[in-house]
């Protein structure tokens, strides 16, 4: 792989003590489609909330295009899943994609003309522009992830990482946002995606990682795509896995000793 | 009523000086309480108010005055540690946030009380009017009390509006914030000063125990009438300053009264009114809106009758008397009456003698909503495959609201059908 968009290096992280990202190491190349790919509850949305840096890491780290994320902020879009936000919250339309205009350096300054043609154009192209002054409370499921999309659009970034932009949107809702990843891939950007279907994942992405817990592969579609693989991440959680991790937390064990890299 | 023209005209420079004062502390407390409002943190509030208590008496205890600055100093500093409590505790151990906010608050404001009776008892004159801090006193309030509060709430006001855009993001989506780069921590520390501040200024008027109410009344209130946040900030500046200024005038008019249960009151009324009577969203106007609904079907199925009688008599103009009308279908009797005055109005029946007739005008309301009820059947059917005898009770709804740019798109998806699944004409007014 020359050209790697991401990597994580023996990423664990826990919750209260117990981890729910075990030793995780990957790497993921530039300009493709990724599918990071998993049963419930197996640290999918923790995985992207740690590459953001939201979530503590006990240990391990995490480099976006070579470099600490700190460094690269501004060449990537974060797309949090739909429900950690409380939709009725008095917010047009608009105000929603205008966030991705915000910046640490415009702080204190006003959005600009310039910004509100680019929110217009990300909401022409999910097809929501007629919407934009309509209150986000009285969006469907559907409209809501696309008004998240469209403010990853205005952005301009080089890689996405989206929690779960298929879940509780229509069939034609999906291919249009399935669109719009090819265009951003043709255009050399990289699309991390989480995603619940097995059955689709199969189309939709050229690399995928499957997760529980720990790393159970990580490759191009067609490597990942047999028999043992998939019992592996969705053929019940790994036993002495969980228990050891229940282990710790008990005992208040530190997991494993903070290194830097 | 003298009383009343005597404040208003704000003859006696004081009382102007106290009302000016006493509103923009409410207007800080609102603006301020709309952000704790949405990140919902009413209760955060609520427990910062009380703590605040055992500060002002402490600052009182050691400086020995009561000058509003050393006030506002432990005031601030005794909100703040109820706050990280609040937080540590929720944090830290297996209690829920609410748990955490309850034990703080009763820990903090048993503590206030405490030191207020030990205060009181100590015999230092200069102690009277402290207890003003429980439920508020405006009228006790000096020119140098007013300047400093007046001014902190001042900033408090400017800095929101500094910091609009971002403590906007932070409050519907701090994980997006914290992507971006966003420094959502110090953001946060200074949302959260200004709650602590604005409550530690807001306390002059209200008093500790009621202080959240003027915290967040205003902008529960305010929510019912807008979907946009910088007009329900300045709705609920509006209810915060103008109930504060009414209950600053009770105060200076009965002396007796603190001005705190007042502002509350005034609050309370204005966030009942907006519950009951905000359009759109309050509950009389659904209510009338469900009314004028009711209305409407009455009226249309009362149309639609004439024109199904008129269909088996070939006329459509026809009339029928009060008595054959109910027999034709399940009407009330007042729904008749009602009804049929109310069309008569608009010019869709008229009355001869005892005889109903449809009117031209008539005819042709009742055509529409004849055909949308037909044509929704045929979509039915057509469309989502309903068999014909399952079509009908759904349109019977369903014709009533649907609206001219609807009725186009069904007429054109349906390719202008003739005859709908029970091979009834589909009426068309052309
Ligand atoms: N804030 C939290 N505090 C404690 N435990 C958490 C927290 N968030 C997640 N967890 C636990 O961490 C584990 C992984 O959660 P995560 O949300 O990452 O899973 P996921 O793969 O995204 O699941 P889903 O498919 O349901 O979205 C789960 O067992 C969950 O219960
Ligand atoms: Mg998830």
């Amino acid at each position: 792989m020359e050209n790697i968009a991401l990597e994580t290096h023996n990423l664990t992280v826990s919750y209260n003590r117990k981890p729910v990202l075990w030793n995780v190491d990957f790497k993921l190349p530039a300009g493709q489609i990724i599918g990071i790919i998993g049963p419930n509850g197996s640290g999918k949305t923790t995985l992207l909330k740690s590459i953001m840096g939201l979530t503590p890491l006990s240990s391990g780290y995490v480099e976006i295009f070579g470099q600490q994320l700190n460094e690269v902020r501004s060449r990537i879009s974060y797309v949090p899943q739909k429900e950690s936000v409380d939709w009725d919250f008095p917010a047009s339309v608009m105000d929603v994609v205008l966030m991705g205009r915000y910046s640490p350096k415009n702080l204190f300054k006003r959005i600009s003309k310039k910004d509100k043609d680019i929110a217009a154009e990300a909401l022409e192209k999910v097809n929501l522009l007629e919407f934009s002054n309509r209150q986000i409370s009285q969006l469907s499921g559907g409209q809501q992830q696309r008004v998240f999309i469209a403010r990853s659009l205005t952005q301009n970034a080089d890689l996405f990482i989206m929690d779960e932009p298929f879940v509780g949107v229509d069939a034609a809702t999906e291919q249009a946002i399935l669109k719009l990843m090819q265009e951003m891939k043709e255009k050399g950007k990289t699309v991390i995606v989480v995603h619940h279907d097995l059955q689709t994942a199969k189309d939709y992405f050229d690399w995928i990682v499957l997760l529980n817990t720990r790393l159970v592969a990580s490759g191009p579609k067609a490597d990942i795509f047999n028999e043992e693989l998939l019992q592996e991440a969705y053929g019940g959680k790994l036993n002495v896995l969980s228990k050891v991790g229940e282990l710790v937390r008990q005992n208040d064990f530190p997991i494993r000793e903070k290194q830097r890299k | 009523m003298d009383d009343l023209l005597n404040f208003l005209s704000f003859s006696d420079p004081n009382v102007r000086f106290v009302a000016f004062g006493t509103m923009l502390l409410g207007a800080a407390a609102a603006i301020v309480g709309t952000f704790a409002f949405l990140r919902k943190q009413a209760l955060v509030g609520d427990a910062v108010a009380h703590s605040i208590l055992p500060g002002v008496c402490l600052a009182f205890i050691i400086s020995g005055t009561k000058n509003p600055i050393y006030l506002l100093i432990g005031a601030s500093i005794s909100g703040w540690i109820s706050m990280l409590a609040v937080d540590y505790i929720s944090r830290n151990s297996k209690l829920k946030s609410d748990t955490a906010i309850g034990i703080v608050l009763s820990v903090f404001f048993g503590l206030g009380i405490l030191l207020l009776t030990s205060i009181q008892h100590s015999g230092n004159a200069s102690q009277a009017g402290l207890d003003k801090f429980l439920f508020g006193k405006a009228a006790s309030l000096t020119a140098d009390d007013v300047t400093i509060f007046g001014s902190v709430a001042a900033v408090l006001i400017l800095v929101v509006f500094l910091f609009y855009k971002e403590f906007k993001l932070i409050s519907f989506n701090p994980d997006f914030a914290k992507s971006i780069g966003l420094p959502v921590k110090t953001l946060e520390f200074i949302l959260s000063s200004l709650t602590v501040l604005a409550i530690a200024v807001g306390i002059q008027a209200v008093g500790v125990v009621l202080m959240a109410a003027l915290l967040i009344t205003p902008a529960a209130a305010a929510r019912f009438w807008t979907h946009q946040l910088w007009k329900m900030i300045l709705i609920a500046t509006f209810f915060g300053a103008s109930s504060a200024l009414i209950g600053t005038f009770v105060s200076y008019s009965y002396p007796s009264m603190p001005t705190g249960p007042w502002i509350v009151v005034c609050l309370s009324m204005m966030a009942l009114f907006s519950i009951f009577f905000a359009p759109k969203n309050g509950i009389v106007p659904q209510l009338n809106n469900q009314k004028i609904n009711r209305l409407k079907i009455r009226n249309e199925n009362i149309l639609k009758l004439f024109y199904h009688l008129g269909e088996g008599n070939k006329n459509f103009f026809k009339g029928y008397t009060k008595q054959e009308l109910l027999a034709s279908r399940d009407f009330r009797i007042q729904e008749i009456v009602q009804g049929l005055d109310h069309l008569k109005k608009a010019n869709k029946v008229r009355k001869l003698d005892d005889y109903w007739h449809l009117t031209s005008t008539g005819l042709v309301a009742a055509k529409r909503v004849i055909k949308l009820h037909r044509l929704w059947e045929m979509y039915l059917n057509q469309k989502l495959k309903l068999a014909p005898d399952h079509v009908h009770n759904d349109a019977e709804a369903i014709e009533h609201i649907i609206t001219p740019e609807i009725e186009k798109l069904l007429e054109k998806e349906l390719n202008y059908p003739k005859k709908d699944p029970h091979q009834s004409t589909i009426p068309y007014n052309d």
